[in-house]
């Protein structure tokens, strides 16, 4: 297991976000996490990567124990996370952000480096056309898309993806989620917390539902896309 | 009201409009300090003019520790290589104690989550206790046995009166312009200025550890996730604040020759002006500002008499804020642009 999430609870306060969650993702696979809106997604995810304290349980990955870690260790160990919505520096260019991606690199000057920018221009041909402009002034897909060609830069083991596809029109969707299978194809391990059950689990290696705060349904994509339960309520009935 | 003392001719315009320029460009580096612990952290650093106050002291210290307590006039050459020396001194006391801000003023709120009026508090009481230590340090001195070798600098009950660098330095006039003669004190205040205002630029925008900054100023949390160490960030926003304080002590120093323990009170205020007018968060507004609040108080002073300068500045910062409230750069340090 490249990461195993053990017994998490996490805290806003009062409020329980997450209440004993248990799962693992497995070195080179697609993982997902499915819910609906306020189920604890995001939770899981900023806790993985460091930004929430921890109430109980452990995170570890690649065996070690990261639960008190701070983020920006844990991105130098292979831990990446594109973050929900928006999450560009609006006053920086697509390079600059494509760069700060890769902040905990040391070979920013090397054919490498360049290797993996033209990998990402490769994967998202639309940043290139707009290299020098400002992340601020580009539309809601642009940005999601900038945020993923930035976690892709600092070459993590590990990407956590949340919500993609939120907001995105839906020819992108599709296209969105085939460059995941491609990052995935790749190499790179992948996280994804999604609200587009359908397509997540279409794809997913494994599938974790939660509900309010905890797991209710483990098991690989196909299966949870083949209940009629689960098709019930995060599919519409209709994958 | 005298138009004529200002407009009346070319020569008086320029000497008025030169010597706010001198002021405003230590006003703009003591704003830098300002503008950047804001950009970063949307708080006011409050002691910032204590930081800027230190640094006087440091810069006179070093002229009785290298020169001695004797007063002497000397040319700008002459005084040079202590001048350099003070420089250094000044910018690592001021860098130190806005360090010491930032560790025991600050972070212990910011950790536990306290709302930012906490902090502005905090930096009140920490403003205050600074100024009063140095009104203290006659007691200090002695205490330390100090006394006898320092003289009437640290003489019992003297520490709150102004406090005279030994070494008053000459300007020298080197050339002409339209009548006013620009000195060599002048043009390297307004030199160092410069220098240091395009270092620092270069450095926000051009470097890695810059862009932390900026991450740091727009979405600290995503910055988190590239790997940026924010305490880290916060602690480096607080030491370039201070060096640049220190460097604006000695400029001020250079020029006015003498400081005392509430020194920092109206500069600060004034570069926090400065910092609000240029557009508060942003490093290019605070040289604007810095400048032209400068420009503006000495042109005020010409006009309605010296003692309206302070109102002028501030009748000035009103109608700025008026016709643009987020100043006259506006965007922050986060949203500059590359």
């Amino acid at each position: 297991m490249l990461l195993e999430v053990e017994g998490l609870c996490v805290n806003y306060g009062h409020i329980e976000a997450i209440r004993d969650i248990t799962f693992g993702v497995e070195e080179g696979s697609i993982t997902t996490l499915i819910g609906a809106n306020g189920a604890g997604k995001t939770t899981t995810l900023k806790t993985i990567s460091g930004l929430r304290k921890v109430r109980a349980g452990r995170v570890l990955f690649d065996g070690k124990d990261i639960t008190n870690l701070p983020p920006y260790d844990r991105v130098k160990l292979g831990l990446s996370q594109s973050p929900e919505g928006r999450g560009c520096f609006p006053g920086m260019t697509v390079r600059e952000n494509l760069d700060m991606g890769a902040y905990v690199r040391s070979d920013r000057r090397t054919p490498a480096y360049q290797a993996d920018l033209d990998r990402v221009f490769e994967l998202f041909p639309r940043l290139l056309e707009r290299v020098n402009q400002a992340a601020g002034t580009m539309s809601g897909g642009e940005q999601q898309m900038l945020a993923i060609g930035r976690a892709l830069m600092a070459k993590p083991r590990l990407v956590l993806l949340d919500e993609p596809s939120m907001g995105l029109a839906p020819k992108f969707i599709q296209q969105i989620f085939s460059i995941i299978s491609e990052i995935n194809a790749q190499g790179t391990t992948v996280l994804l917390v999604e609200q587009n059950a359908a397509q997540a689990l279409k794809r997913a290696d494994s599938a974790h539902i939660l509900e309010t705060g905890e797991i209710v349904r483990s098991g690989t994509g196909a299966e949870l896309a083949g209940d009629d339960s689960v098709r019930a309520a995060y599919l519409g009935g209709d994958v | 009201m005298d138009f004529g003392a200002l407009f009346g001719s070319l020569d008086n315009f320029l000497s008025f409009t030169m010597g706010g320029l001198v002021f405003g460009a230590v006003y703009a580096l003591i704003a830098l300090g300002y503008t950047m612990v804001y950009g970063v952290l949307q708080l006011i650093n409050f002691a910032h003019s204590e930081v800027f106050m230190y640094g006087t002291f440091a810069v006179a210290w070093m002229f009785i520790f290298l020169h001695g307590t004797e007063s002497v006039t000397w040319s700008l050459g002459k005084a040079a290589p202590i001048l350099v020396a003070a420089l250094v001194g000044a910018m690592l006391l001021s860098a130190a104690i806005a360090l010491l801000l930032e560790r025991f003023a600050y972070r212990p709120l910011i950790r536990k989550g306290a709302p930012k009026l906490i902090a502005l508090i905090s930096a009140i009481g920490a403003s205050f206790a600074l100024a009063e230590a140095m009104g203290l340090r006659d007691r200090f001195a002695d205490k330390l046995g100090l006394s006898d070798n320092l003289e009437n600098y640290v003489a019992p009950g003297k520490a709150r009166d102004v406090f005279s660098n030994p070494v008053t330095i000459q300007p020298k006039g080197l050339f002409e312009v339209g009548g006013y003669t620009v000195s060599d004190v002048d043009l390297v205040i307004l030199a160092a200025c410069f220098i240091m205002m395009i270092a620092l630029d270069t450095f926000v925008r051009r470097t890695r550890f810059g862009r932390g900054i900026r991450a740091v100023a727009q979405d600290p949390e995503t910055a988190a996730l590239m790997g940026v160490n924010s305490g880290r960030v916060v602690q480096v926003t607080f030491l370039i604040g201070g060096l640049m304080a220190g460097a604006a002590a000695t400029l001020y120093m250079m020029k006015i020759g003498s400081t005392r323990q509430n020194a920092g009170f109206i500069l600060g205020v004034k570069a926090f002006t400065a910092a609000v007018m240029g557009g508060i968060g942003n490093l290019r507004g605070a040289l604007v500002g810095g400048l032209l609040l400068g420009v503006m108080e000495n042109w005020g002073s010409a006009v309605f008499g010296s003692e309206w300068k302070d109102v002028v500045a501030f009748v000035l910062l009103v109608l700025i804020l008026l016709v643009r409230p987020s100043g006259i750069l506006g965007e922050s340090l986060g949203k500059a642009r590359a």
